[in-house]
């Protein structure tokens, strides 16, 4: 019976392992930036290429960077989302970052797709993503009122994410 | 028929974007060497199977670049390996650091040969004590002399 009985456990403790290590996403790396300030920059806004837009305006409330591109497949998943809770009311502020795009493409998505946000920057060269440990978009940091990354959604917000994670986080933040 | 314009016009284009892309090679053969010696030390977060040098993802090639610029800041290697991993985190370095979070990461293969020598060591001590000598009777030692000395002559 014994003689049965190791062969077995450590079967059961192989499967164990796998199907947690199958059950893991490795595209989601996690970000050293969790906990840490935000990096500062200074780049044009994407409607207003002689005004300019740097974090620091944001500090003393807590709010949302979400990276965007014309050209990324998962932000037209995402995008609806943002646009609904922005009608709703209920999206915190949230600043954009139209991320190695052109900016007649970022224009015209945002003109067609609707605008969730109060701007949104524009990062043409991807030096700002690099900051920010961007590697895929969508990317969305959630910063608190000191300026300091809470949480980082790496790919798209769904509903589920945004009611379960993101708003519960804000509201504690903001307390 | 009507294709072959576009066909033209699709390989001329081609040819355009691949001489582009060769261009910064030539800029500092010494920046660039030493671009790649790093390079090939970090993984690329897009296709995480490449390193950084040899990826053809669009990040890579940006990396790439920002690596370029902070070398010729006369910043050192480390330097350099510290600006990616503080934005990307350890998952970057094909070469983990050792500290608490990976000792089993490092350990790990030394601490199964450890066990896989005391598996070891304790089945062959088992075996032996299987093999438990006795000793012969009158009558097989009698047989045994027979048929060496049947053997001998």
């Amino acid at each position: 019976m014994n003689k049965f009985l190791l062969p077995l456990g450590i079967f059961i403790a192989l499967v164990g392992l796998l199907a947690v290590g199958l059950n893991l996403n490795p595209r989601e790396v996690p970000s050293p930036l969790v906990g840490k300030p935000a990096p500062n920059f200074s780049v044009p806004q994407l409607d207003a290429p002689d005004k300019n837009f740097s974090p620091k305006e944001m500090l003393g409330k807590v709010w949302l960077f979400n990276v965007w591109a014309s050209w990324c497949i998962s932000c037209r998943e995402e995008h609806p989302v943002l646009v609904e809770y922005a009608k709703a009311g209920k999206l915190p502020p949230t600043v954009g970052l139209d991320y190695k795009d052109k900016r007649d493409d970022g224009q015209r998505w945002i003109a067609r797709l609707g605008d969730p946000y109060l701007l949104s920057a524009f990062d043409a060269d991807g030096r700002v993503g690099i900051d920010y440990g961007v590697y895929g978009v969508p990317e969305t940091y959630l910063i608190d009122k000191a300026g300091i990354i809470r949480f980082k959604q790496i790919g798209p917000i769904t509903p589920d994410v945004m009611d379960k994670k993101i708003l519960p986080l804000v509201q504690e933040l903001n307390k | 028929m009507r294709m072959l314009p576009a066909v033209l016009l699709a390989l001329i284009l081609a040819g355009s974007v691949q001489a582009k892309e060769a261009a910064p090679l030539a800029e500092d053969p010494v920046v660039e060497q030493r671009m790649v010696n790093i390079a090939e030390e970090l993984r690329c977060l897009v296709c995480q199977n490449e390193s950084l040098a040899s990826s053809h993802a669009d990040l890579a090639q940006d990396l790439r670049r920002e690596v370029r610029g902070l070398i010729k800041e006369g910043k050192s290697d480390q330097e350099v390996k510290d600006f990616l991993v503080s934005r990307y985190g350890d998952f970057v370095l094909y070469r983990p650091q050792v500290k608490p979070t990976t000792y089993l990461l490092w350990g790990g293969p030394f601490l199964l040969l450890i066990i896989g020598i005391a598996v070891l060591i304790r089945y062959l001590r088992r075996r032996d004590r299987q093999f438990v000598e006795t000793p012969l009777t009158d009558e097989e030692r009698k047989r045994a002399e027979a048929l060496l000395k049947a053997d001998g002559s």
